[in-house]
């Protein structure tokens, strides 16, 4: 069994060997180390593009390998950012709170304290409760299961109701389409009690480390994104090869020849749907530490739509093209807009990329899916494997 | 013989800016933080333009601590985790001295984490909503007391307004101002029922309910008067359908915050006139000074370019910081810091704006009315305001103060006389 | 006596004469500095002088002054009125009506703020009120109804007598009628003429109705005789316990609880080494241990005792709170009562109307905007994401028309067919260029066509700013079409609804009763057979994606007419769009119908309920329909049949 599994996946092995050399040669050459070729905020941005691999690779599985245009995924995303989110704010936010009123004459009673806290958290919506959502927000542990619970069950709910009442194509992605914009709408009221427009912030200062230094931090992040990128990588791998992988795929291709050999093709979706539900909600989760700042406009339907664009451009149905496509666009598109890209002075119009950009952009993706439909990882085949 | 004279001229020049150059050991760098592309280019390439411009000007008069000054300008292209991360490459990787930028609230409390822990310095140049001080940013835009308040007391004194409809675009800034106003005219005698808020999206096209129910407030007699904190486009639609509804200025005066010159250049402004704005600084102020920048901005942007109030405190905070660098001798964050304290610039409206120890200016309120022109006709003007950073009508902040000079800290409980925190809520 | 009297009545003759040689100018000076920077609520001793001085050029003045044509000269602080013909810019004397030249700058602009001028507006209404123009008449008339006044009651029912024009006739006797209802002298007359009112539902009648019964919250151990109550507040109903021991404690007859906040204080005040009240400081982290420790300092006397709640409910048990009319004669408030119970439930039926017309004119907008989906989605099956960029398009269209054409009313006429032959022709180059390549891969189509509408937002951006830009729509669509004092809707949302109604015809109108519409029809039903009678499925594609597109088109110019034109307004309602058309059933132009008028209704009900939160109805609107889709997957209006076959 796992012999097959090996040789179904020989790029697997390949990933995770790149991946690796990747991850030491960075950490070896970031801050951390005193050699500083990379600085912290370029380690970051690595970091971040590696969470961004694992989202994708989820994208990959549930459009590329289960056929379900989800338009969704980066609402669950964010789920699991703003999850860590609460915890990040309000560890931070206690510490100081405590502190400030350790010089008290009297102690201060639980009530005194929650006040503060409230208020130093929500005082920039003006106000100072603390709404229902917050009740664990001081539990690390209950946060971290909720990274994986709320988008998990999320996924689960509105799979259920939609694959049972057979909902499917296109009518699917946009019905995911009105779940992220109706998230989105909701956590910007300020009445959402998660500080509305504002969003979270402050999240790049670890409570408890706050002696060690960012350098540090972003390592430690960046190290830690790999390894969920590895893990992420060879858990999908595992479910899209064997024989579970040929059911969901004959559901891409054919659902109703799958139902009508008996399988439950509703379960084998909403399993899938799920799945990568919740590893999108561990990306998110390891994601909004690195960006210092989760906000509503984060999971704005336009982030899905990206999402399963760098699937299209890196290659479906194979998970080392969503990671290609991750990778690429999301640094190519920091590249332009950044101002990295010079110019180009046509004599009558100097073309600035970052005007320019988003139209070269989406101008690809039109490229891609007409002529290109198995993305950048379809070209990678052709010169790898030689076409038989 | 001439090439002679020219050669020597030549050589004469390079001397001299070789000595210039020896001299200035430590290029002078200013960063620029203002979102190029996204939603918030329009209003924050104008702010990168005047920065441009004010760092010419420096240059042209001699530059600073005989250097010349260079702008480093980055795009966080309106994406609010773009500002920490580009405020950390400017820090680290560019080694700037300064950096002026920002518009939204949201993205200065993402740089925020970044500049206190690398003790960066910061101006930040809009309006906004109060209640934060950093050791490592300057507010030179308004505090509520600068814009808010003085504003509803024009309502409440000059229109004698005795009913209110608060009416905003569903973000920090209106609901920050809204709360303290709310609080305010409880504690003027206005009754809770005679305040209506609403908060409607981004970019809100259908105003026509909602105007319905403000027309309606007016039915128990009182004079209605409209605040609004509405945001960017949102606002044309608020103002056609209170046209269409065939409610004047004189019936129902709306004083808006975030209504500028800019906001108003290419409208058509018929529907307009008569309704106010308060900022601190309008286009149409008579001073020498005024008069000046107009021209400089014009002449480099354009005849039908306008000036707004973020670009006069860009302009003031420039020039403070320019002068707390002469001060100190040196670009040292910490020194300039300190230098700045008591900066005091002539600003653009006449009369003088300083530089308090809670890191805003004092300044003073002008409210303007509408005209036909997309101007403002400035029909009050008072001293200069103290910013205050927090609060006074808010009971959880009434009791904070900051004071970075004498106390050392930018949150201090003056109930129990302690430092709250010394880093700021993000 | 005699003496002393000649002597006061010469002095009032000098005094007299000392008035009438003033000057409007000398008057002026003496409050030189008021006029500069005049005060609502100071200004009245300028305007009482001014009026007193029965100079005649007061009242031409006073006009100038409200309308900012008065000007100071800069070096000795003279009035002037400012005279600009063209570029020349001469001051009036304002006593003599000499003109002399004036230099820019040589003067500065008086600024009367809104306030002032309305107080000035009030000064002026006792001139104009009969002036032969009817335009003063109107003016003074409008002054009146904006700040109602006793004074005023006298002037104008003197006016009333001969006024020619019917129309400001009927204002005055109405206005005439509220002051009598506030301010007449006999409760005969007041009730008389409130009666009068009812049956009227303008906002300002309700505002004086709602001025006679204003009221008063009092609280006493028992309602005192003679008082004209107007309602006794029920404690648990009308008012909380708290909010009512509040009122106790203001009136006095209760004392004040004691506040956490002072209980903490007063602890530390009373802190004697490690112990306050014989409690241990460090024991005073929860609020049972501070209760205690205070009690213990009360029991000293050292501060006062906390409010029991048992004592609190008793207080609030053994008082009465009532609501007193400002108003004592009962007679009066009965009547004013019934007007405006009267008036509002009338008020509250038109309220529900004027509600179902904004629903309607905002389904209208979301039809409108769907209608082009309707057929590219809806009949075609094809998912354009870029068709939001298409209404986008039609609007800056008719953008660009109006900087070329200056007459609102031309522009529009030419900017209509012009919005729906760009988008056409943009629709068609799009089914030509990318969306033929992928009809068996809808999935596909969505990624493309969303590539296309990010390159088309942002080459908007480049091409015209990021800024909004005006559509301005022509004059005869300003204002409002007003069926009562609270009914109303605007004349471009009813263009609007008309334009919408036209392409529900137009569209079916071309889908079941011409050649084209067959061959759609057939095509999209079974692509084969129709080619295989004779028609060319890639033409009849072609064409009808360019129509739905040109409509969206269309839809652009009227959306950018009512709202804005930015480079997002497309993005605002592609998601609605789709949702419009799956809500009402796809393949179906009364499906989208339907659908458009249940997002309307239904986001208009929903903000209704919580009218201070619009996002919220948003959000929930949204929510209302995934469920929706999640019951009835093929939206309201199902087809049936082969052609729902997916």
């Amino acid at each position: 069994m796992r012999n097959s599994f090996l040789a179904q996946n020989p790029s697997m092995l390949w990933f995770i060997a790149l991946l690796a050399v990747f991850t030491i040669a960075v950490t070896l050459l970031s801050e951390v180390t005193g050699v500083g070729l990379i600085s912290t905020s370029f380690v970051k941005t690595l970091g971040k593009t590696l969470c961004l691999c694992l989202v994708a690779i989820a994208m990959d599985v549930v459009w590329g390998y289960c056929g379900i245009l989800s338009l969704g995924h980066f609402a669950f995303f964010g789920i699991g950012g703003y999850a860590i989110g609460m915890w990040l704010m309000y560890a931070r936010t206690e510490g100081i709170v405590l502190d400030s009123l350790a010089g008290q004459p009297i102690p201060p009673t639980p009530a005194e304290i929650s006040d503060a806290i409230g208020n130093q958290i929500f005082g920039v919506v003006g106000s100072s409760e603390f709404p229902m959502i917050w009740a664990f927000a001081d539990n690390l542990f209950v946060q971290l299961v909720m990274v994986v619970l709320v988008p998990g069950l999320l996924a689960l709910v509105f799979g259920w109701l939609a694959f049972r009442s057979r909902v499917t194509g296109v009518y699917l992605s946009i019905l995911t389409q009105a779940m992220t914009l109706a998230l989105a709408l909701y956590l910007f009221q300020n009445d959402s009690g998660l500080r509305g427009n504002n969003g979270l912030s402050g999240l790049q200062n670890i409570p408890g480390f706050e002696e060690t230094s960012q350098a540090t931090i972003s390592i430690l992040f960046f190290l830690a994104s790999a390894v969920a990128l590895a893990a992420g990588y060879v858990f999908f791998a595992w479910i899209v090869s064997g024989k579970m992988g040929s059911v969901v795929k004959g559901i891409r291709d054919n659902e109703a020849r799958v139902r009508f050999l008996g399988y439950h093709v509703e379960s084998y979706k909403l399993f899938i749907f799920t799945t990568t539900a919740v590893v999108a909600g561990i990306a998110g989760a390891l994601y909004y530490p690195q960006a210092g700042i989760i906000n509503p406009g984060e999971i704005a339907p336009i982030a899905s739509i990206y999402l399963a664009v760098w699937v299209a451009i890196g290659g479906r149905g194979r998970l080392y093209g969503a990671v290609i496509g991750a990778t690429f666009v999301s640094l190519l598109s920091s590249w332009f807009t950044g101002g990295g890209a010079p110019d180009i002075n046509l004599g009558f119009y100097t073309v600035q990329w970052t005007d320019w950009w988003l139209v070269l952009l989406g101008l690809s993706f039109v490229v891609v899916t007409l002529f290109f439909p198995k993305g950048i990882g379809g070209a990678f085949d052709y010169l790898v494997r030689k076409p038989s | 013989m001439k090439m002679k004279t020219s050669a020597l001229a030549m050589a004469v020049m390079l001397g001299t800016t070789a000595i210039a150059a020896a001299e200035c050991a430590d290029p002078i760098k200013v960063g620029v933080l203002h979102s190029l592309s996204g939603t918030m280019a329009i209003s924050e390439t104008t702010l990168k333009d005047t920065m441009e411009l004010l760092i010419e000007n420096q240059n042209a008069a001699g530059g600073l601590l005989d250097c010349q000054i260079e702008a480093v300008v980055v795009d966080p292209a309106s994406d609010w985790p773009l500002f920490a991360e580009k405020a950390r490459e400017l820090l680290t990787v560019n080694e700037v001295d300064v950096i002026f930028g920002s518009w939204t609230s949201v993205s200065r409390k993402s740089a925020l984490p970044v500049l206190e822990e690398l003790n960066g310095l910061m101006f930040y140049p809009v309006q906004y909503e109060g209640e934060e001080s950093s050791r490592n940013v300057f507010y030179t835009g308004a505090a509520p007391n600068q814009q808010a308040i003085p504003a509803t007391d024009y309502f409440l004194e000059e229109l004698g307004v005795e009913k209110f409809a608060l009416l905003g675009t569903d973000y920090v800034y209106p609901r920050t101002t809204n709360n303290i106003l709310e609080s305010y005219l409880i504690d003027k005698g206005i009754a809770k029922e005679d305040i209506f808020v609403n908060y409607t999206p981004f970019g809100h096209s259908d105003w026509a309910t909602i105007v319905a129910d403000v027309v309606a407030l007016g039915a128990d007699g009182k004079q209605v008067g409209v605040i609004s904190t509405i945001n960017g486009d949102a606002n044309i639609g608020f103002y056609k359908e209170l046209a269409a509804a065939g409610v004047s200025a004189d019936d129902i005066p709306v004083v808006a915050f975030s209504v500028g010159e800019e906001e108003l250049s290419g409208l058509d402004t018929s529907d307009l006139v008569g309704h106010l704005a308060a900022w601190n600084y309008f286009q149409s102020a008579e001073s020498e000074a005024n008069d000046a920048w107009v021209a400089a901005w014009k002449a480099k942007m354009g005849e039908d370019r306008v000036t707004n109030d973020p670009m006069e405190a860009h302009y003031i905070g420039f020039n403070m910081w320019v002068n707390a660098v002469k001060d100190a001798g040196t670009t040292d964050v910490d020194a300039v810091r300190e230098a700045m304290y008591g900066q005091e610039f002539p600003n653009l409206t006449g009369g003088t704006a300083v530089m308090l120890p809670n890191h805003h200016l004092a300044k003073p309120v002008l409210i303007g009315e509408i005209t036909a022109e997309g101007q403002f006709d400035i029909v009050s003007q008072t001293a200069e305001v103290p910013g205050d950073a927090w609060t006074d009508f808010l009971p959880d902040s009434a009791i904070l103060t900051s004071d970075w000079k004498g106390l050392g800290c930018g949150m201090y409980n003056t109930q129990t006389e302690t430092c709250v925190q010394l880093t700021s809520n993000y | 006596m005699l003496r002393l009297l000649s002597l006061a009545v010469s002095f009032w003759l000098f005094l007299c004469t000392a008035l009438q040689a003033q000057s409007l100018q000398d008057i002026l000076q003496t409050h030189a500095d008021e006029v500069q920077k005049p005060s609502r609520n100071s200004v009245g001793v300028v305007l009482d002088d001014l009026v007193a001085s029965g100079l005649p050029q007061v009242v031409p003045f006073l006009e100038g002054w409200r309308d900012r044509e008065i000007v100071q000269r800069s070096p000795d602080g003279q009035f002037f009125r400012l005279i600009e013909e063209g570029d020349v810019a001469r001051l009036e004397d304002l006593d003599s009506g000499e003109m002399i030249e004036a230099d820019a700058g040589a003067f500065k602009d008086l600024r009367p703020n809104g306030g002032v001028r309305r107080a000035i507006g009030n000064a002026l209404v006792q001139f104009q009120l009969s002036d032969p123009d009817i335009a003063k008449r109107r003016a003074a008339v409008d002054a009146i109804a904006r700040s109602m006044d006793v004074s005023q009651l006298g002037p104008l029912q003197a006016s009333v007598e001969g006024e020619t024009d019917a129309e400001l006739l009927k204002k005055k006797q109405r206005l005439a009628g509220m002051l009598v209802a506030t301010f007449g002298e006999t409760p005969e007359a007041r009730i008389e003429a409130i009666d009068a009112l009812s049956g009227d539902l303008s906002v300002d009648v309700r505002a004086v109705l709602n001025t006679v019964l204003a009221t008063t919250t009092k609280v006493g151990v028992a309602i005192p005789e003679g008082v004209n109550l107007a309602e006794t507040l029920e404690v648990g109903a009308d008012l909380s316990a708290d909010e009512a021991y509040a009122r106790l404690v203001e009136a006095e007859l209760a004392p004040a609880p004691v506040t956490p906040a002072q209980i903490r204080a007063a602890l530390v005040a009373n802190i004697e080494g490690d112990t306050v009240g014989g409690v241990a400081v460090s024991a005073l982290g929860s609020d049972v241990a501070r209760a205690q420790a205070y009690d213990r300092l009360a029991a000293t006397g050292s501060v006062a005792a906390r409010v029991p709640d048992a004592n609190k409910a008793e207080a609030v048990a053994d008082h009465v709170f009532y609501l007193e009319y400002a108003e004592p004669d009962p007679a009066i408030t009965d009547a004013a009562r019934e007007a405006l119970n009267d008036i509002e439930s009338r008020v509250a039926l038109s309220q529900t109307v004027d509600l179902g017309l904004d629903a309607l004119s905002l389904a209208s907008i979301y039809f409108l905007a769907a209608i082009g989906l309707a057929i590219t989605f809806g009949v075609m099956g094809v998912i354009n994401m870029a068709h939001g960029e298409f209404i986008m398009m039609g609007a800056y269209t008719g953008f660009v028309v109006q900087q070329f054409v200056p007459d609102y009313t031309l522009s529009i006429i030419i900017a209509l067919p012009l919005a729906f032959a760009v988008t056409f022709g943009a629709g068609v180059a799009m089914e030509r260029l990318v969306i033929r390549h992928l009809y068996h891969r809808p999935l596909e189509t969505l990624l493309a066509t969303f590539g296309i509408s990010i390159a088309l937002q942002q080459l908007a951006k480049n091409i015209f700013g990021t800024q909004a830009r005006p559509l301005t729509s022509p004059e005869w669509l300003d204002g409002a079409l007003v069926f009562n004092d609270v009914i109303a809707i605007s004349y471009i949302r009813i263009a609007i609804f008309v334009l919408a109604v036209l392409f529900l015809i137009l569209i079916l109108f071309v889908l079941k009763r011409t050649r084209l519409g067959l061959e759609v029809r057939a095509v999209t039903q079974n692509p084969g057979m129709a080619a295989s009678m004779g028609i060319n499925p890639d033409r009849i594609n072609m064409l009808t994606f360019g129509l739905g597109s040109g409509i969206a088109g269309i839809a652009g110019v009227a959306i950018g007419l009512y709202a804005k034109v930015t480079s997002e307004m497309g993005a605002d309602y592609i998601v609605q769009s789709f949702m419009t058309v799956v809500v009402g059933g796809v393949g179906n132009v009364w499906g989208t119908l339907a659908g458009a008028s249940l997002i309307g209704f239904l986001q208009k009900g929903i903000e209704w309920l919580n009218p201070s939160n619009t996002l919220a109805a948003q959000t929930y609107m949204i929510l209302f329909i995934i469920l929706f889709i999640q019951f009835r997957p093929k939206g309201i209006v199902a087809l049936k049949g082969r052609a729902a076959a997916d």
